[in-house]
């Protein structure tokens, strides 16, 4: 079990800025992220829309504001815990347990949930046969392209991912791209490669169409698309992968005891603690009186909670409100001095 | 205050008023109406306020730009006549848009 002051659960831009906070005060802290990088919304949902609202930042992108965050919390040199999703949080003492679905295990005084709407899971396909195929013929994410060598493909999604990987995977296997309208959405050099490759007979689209049915036994043999005009097609298929993005699901956060609005974490305004003493919500997720669901407004949240971290972590300490511009200690741990 | 009906997959179905400027899904929002998600607070990166339009409505409303039909194809069983309600903003000449939500946003 690895011991800190505080877990933070969520690397998007509060999650990294709360890093920032807890730093000049001393504290150090993890953070865990289901995703495989930081970022968060920013990251995953408008890497290339620009954000307008940042305070002295008249313009910038989620991607370039996940960067400066990250450069901006370098000094602390933070653990971070990608692919990993919190799934159990228990009371010890003053103490806080924190175990993850990828068996780690922590030990804080503080936890910090700045989990935006939950963490970002595959949309999955909706008809029923879907489930019992997952993880043997249906998969969400390709992880080990091997396994996909000399099979009959049959690729689901419009956009980049969808695109991506019948480009790579029908260089050893007989690919079927399936869309429910005609446009793809992907890079033009992207999209003319996989255009040729139809012609070669390497490739073949199927839209405008949606999945009908998926049969087979143990494992997938065929499926059954619906077209838009009503008519029915089997194509013979070992393996479906379907990239229908990610969406946001709350999870195992609902159960931890927290007083909940809806799908957000109730705190008060003046620490943003939960009703559980040493747990924390900012950001997207946490709910108060006047609450706005702005970047700036998670930034503010966490300054107010790592006051409150630095009592709960260092009670034999008095707190004392220092600014980095005149700070000895601050501009030490920042490396400038 | 134009009237906008929200129907759910049952046929379950509930007019609001909602206030021009506001969009369909802020109506719902604002109201307490199951069945629009709304994950993303409406910044068009989610898809979890995905209605079906009435089909005499399809022509009447403002088209969707290419990012809304981009974000749709990741909605839970898109049709011909989906939306983001989040994009759908209300005005006086949407006085009676009836939109139905999907069985489920995710």
């Amino acid at each position: 079990m690895k011991k800190t002051d505080t877990v933070i659960i969520g690397a998007g831009p509060v999650g990294l800025f709360a890093v920032h906070q807890l730093g000049i005060k001393g504290l150090k802290s993890i953070v865990i992220d289901n995703l495989d990088k930081a970022g968060g919304q920013c990251i995953e949902l408008y890497p290339d829309k620009p954000i307008y609202d940042i305070p002295a930042v008249p313009e910038c992108t989620g991607e370039e504001l996940t960067k400066k965050l990250l450069e901006q919390i370098k000094p602390f040199n933070t653990e971070f815990f990608l692919n990993e999703r919190v799934e159990e949080v228990k009371q010890d003492k003053e103490n806080w347990i924190v175990k993850t679905n990828d068996k780690n295990e922590f030990l804080a005084p503080n936890i910090i949930i700045a989990g935006g709407v939950g963490s970002f899971e595959p949309r999955k396909l909706s008809v029923k046969e879907a489930e019992k195929f997952e993880g043997k013929s249906l998969f969400y994410a390709v992880r080990n392209k091997e396994q996909f060598k000399n099979k009959n493909i049959s690729i689901f999604g419009g956009g980049d991912s969808a695109l991506d990987w019948a480009l790579e995977l029908s260089k050893f296997s007989k690919i079927n791209l399936i869309h429910r309208r005609e446009e793809f959405r992907g890079a033009p050099h992207t999209l003319s490669e996989i255009k040729k490759l139809e012609k070669d007979g390497k490739i073949s689209i199927k839209t405008p169409c949606q999945l009908d049915s998926i049969e087979g036994d143990t494992n997938i043999e065929s499926i059954t698309l619906k077209f838009d005009d009503g008519k029915t097609e089997k194509i013979k298929t070992d393996i479906v992968l379907s990239f229908f993005g990610l969406i946001m699901k709350l999870g195992p956060i609902a159960e931890w005891g927290l007083n909940m609005n809806k799908k957000t974490i109730e705190v008060n305004s003046e620490n943003f603690q939960t009703n559980k003493r040493g747990i924390f919500a900012a950001g997207d997720i946490c709910t108060y009186p006047g609450k706005l669901k702005l970047i700036l407004s998670g930034f503010h949240e966490v300054a107010l909670a790592s006051v409150e971290c630095f009592r709960r972590a260092r009670p034999n300490e008095k707190y004392r409100f220092e600014f980095t511009t005149s700070s000895k200690n601050i501009q030490e741990r920042l490396g400038k001095k | 205050m134009p009237k906008i009906t929200y129907k759910d997959k049952d046929g379950n179905s509930k007019v609001i008023e909602v206030e021009n400027g506001l969009s369909v899904m802020e109506g719902a929002i604002q109201n307490d109406l199951p069945g629009i998600d709304a994950d993303c607070g409406g910044s068009m990166a989610c898809a979890t306020c995905h209605v079906y339009v009435e089909e005499k409505w399809l022509d009447k409303l403002p088209k969707a730009e290419d990012a809304e039909v981009d974000m749709i194809d990741m909605a839970y069983e898109p049709k011909k006549n989906s939306r983001l309600s989040c994009q759908l903003i209300v005005s006086d000449e949407l006085e009676g848009l009836t939109v139905t939500t999907p069985e489920k946003q995710s």
